[in-house]
């Protein structure tokens, strides 16, 4: 178990040695952000920007056009929400070669409530054009993201969480911008899922498993691009499909599969997720109970949808 | 500095200040109040103040400008081209279809455009990333950014002053065409800003209050931020909106209405366009 913000901190680190363009900015929140890892080990090109977010993403616009390859963290709300239109307007309208690495996303941030708890970020993010949007499952995933982004010419939204999370991928995964990945194969249904809500997905298709359902697991990173194909072709072998996300229904992964299969090849679909609600105060299991994010909450989903098969 | 050279950047600013009528004219579309008044200071960072290569618009070494306040971009498209960035006929193009020169500036299309502006209130916070990158690579490259006075309504402007003057960027040099006019009216009347010079003192930075439409002042005021080690330097220029046209002087209802027909001819006289 292992924060995906554990794995940003010492990866920035890592690529710094590296990368003497790699720069670092952060509005208050280094100790939480993990970007303070960075800072230590680069006092010089680490550049607290205050509790000024709109700022901070426009002075990293700057550095992108001199040539570097500046990291923005804060927590998802501020650097989704508050600087939202920086980001459009200095950052993807340009194709600047920023990332914004936010950390405390979804519903997850926990005790801190619904003032904190970004469930409309990858929503807002994939409505930008030029934007590519990645929600890593877990600490090996984030460190192969976080170098994809690097290495990528262009806007980057990486969307963090709080808190420690199992451990999904091992040494051998190849992370790809743009390329979900089957975990778990099966031709009854297929759950689609993101960040931390893959591990919820796999713990499902468990469930169903000892009920002779047959659930393939598909865990798709990259929210934007999609990728089209694994999609299209779990629809077409499962007929079936249940996205999962912690974050709003509303423009997310789920809205992203659902205008696909509309258009291209219609299937009975359910999306989990937030239900056009606000977040809450409470423990972080706690909500994803209250919520409806457990492997239980899932596989009734699909049970339910099966139903209508 | 020689009256001969200050002469010079009369006349050029007197010739951009034909090509920005002419072009808005062809165009119908764009702001013509506020690229009047701050013709004179784009003119003097792109005629003596900058160093810069038309021919090489991306040698690393140049000096960098930033129009903050974005819908004066006329102003800047007619400096690139007369500098030699890109053919004078696609000033005619102004605002088409498929054409570079975009409502506002677009650094993707424009040769010698740095960064995208227009969303007013973003510009410093670009020109501030742009002289922290150059600072850590030790160059001597400069930033210039031109906001407008009402363009200082916006908060993100306060929080780029504040950032400027705590990373002490004295390779930073900020503008700001203070024609008192906004869109709805009056600056002071609409949202008061003033006193500009005092709100940037406290903040930290070395101020200079001049007329922005007297090229020794202009040129002098960029010199003197050169030598400003320590600290950002501001220009707050007092300038007139609309400038070298009295049909344009002085109003709001011009910022954002390009000239008719009759309005041109009236403007290339007074322009002295017809004196021979």
């Amino acid at each position: 178990m292992k924060a995906t913000r554990d794995a940003y901190g010492e990866t920035l680190a890592q690529l710094g040695e590296q990368d003497r363009d790699i720069v670092v900015l952060d509005a208050d929140l280094s100790g939480s952000t993990k970007t303070a890892v960075f800072a230590k080990k680069f006092p010089d090109r680490f550049f607290n920007m205050g509790i000024a977010e709109a700022n901070m993403v426009g002075t990293a616009a700057g550095l992108a056009a001199v040539g570097k390859v500046p990291f923005v963290s804060t927590f998802a709300i501020f650097a989704a929400g508050r600087a939202w239109e920086q980001i459009r307007q200095s950052v993807a309208y340009p194709k600047a070669n920023v990332k914004i690495v936010p950390t405390h996303g979804g519903v997850t941030v926990g005790e801190d409530g619904g003032s904190h708890q970004s469930v409309e970020d990858i929503a807002i993010m994939r409505a930008i054009p030029n934007m590519t949007v990645i929600v890593p499952a877990d600490a090996l995933e984030t460190r192969e993201a976080v170098k994809a982004a690097a290495a990528h010419k262009g806007p980057v939204y990486i969307r963090l969480g709080r808190n420690k999370v199992p451990e999904i991928f091992n040494d051998d995964y190849r992370f790809a911008i743009g390329k979900g990945c089957e975990l778990a194969s099966g031709n009854d249904m297929t759950f689609i899922s993101t960040g931390l809500m893959t591990a919820q997905a796999v713990q499902a298709a468990a469930l169903l498993g000892k009920e002779g359902i047959s659930a393939r697991v598909v865990h798709m990173a990259t929210i934007k691009p999609l990728d089209q194909e694994i999609v299209l072709k779990a629809a077409r072998e499962t007929k079936a499909i249940v996205t999962a996300e912690e974050h709003s229904v509303i423009g997310g992964l789920g809205s992203a599969v659902a205008e696909l299969l509309a258009e291209q090849q219609p299937t009975p679909i359910k999306r989990a997720g937030i239900h056009d609600r606000f977040g809450t105060s409470g423990k972080a299991d706690e909500l994803i109970k209250y919520f409806g994010l457990t492997p239980d909450d899932l596989a009734e989903a699909a049970r339910e949808l099966l139903g209508r098969k | 500095m020689e009256q001969e050279k200050i002469a010079f950047l009369e006349e050029k600013a007197r010739a951009l200040r034909v090509s920005i009528v002419k072009t808005l004219h062809k165009s119908q579309s764009g702001h013509t109040g506020g690229s009047l008044s701050a013709i004179d200071m784009v003119t003097a960072l792109y005629f003596h103040t900058m160093r810069h290569d038309p021919e090489n618009p991306g040698w690393e070494e140049r000096d960098r400008f930033i129009l903050s306040k974005g819908h004066a971009a006329p102003a800047q498209y007619v400096t690139l081209a007369e500098a030699g960035y890109f053919p004078k006929e696609d000033l005619m193009m102004l605002r088409r279809l498929g054409s570079h020169l975009q409502g506002h500036p677009d650094s993707k299309g424009t040769p010698g455009v740095e960064v995208c502006t227009g969303s007013l209130g973003q510009g410093l916070s670009m020109a501030n990333g742009m002289a922290l990158g150059l600072r850590l690579d030790n160059s001597r490259s400069r930033i210039y950014v031109l906001l407008g006075d009402g363009e200082l309504q916006e908060g993100q402007v306060w929080e780029a002053v504040m950032s400027a003057a705590h990373y002490r960027l004295d390779n930073l040099c900020a503008m700001v065409d203070a024609n008192g006019l906004q869109i709805d009216g009056e600056v002071k009347k609409v949202m008061n800003v003033g006193p500009i010079g005092d709100k940037f003192r406290a903040f930290g930075w070395h101020v200079i209050e001049i007329d922005g439409h007297d090229m020794a002042a202009i040129t002098g005021a960029l010199e003197s931020a050169e030598r400003t080690k320590g600290k950002p330097t501001v220009i707050v220029a007092s300038t007139v909106k609309g400038k070298g046209v009295p049909r344009f002087e002085h109003k709001a209802s011009y910022h954002g209405v390009a000239p008719n027909d009759e309005e041109l001819n009236e403007a290339l006289i007074c322009l002295g366009c017809f004196e021979d």
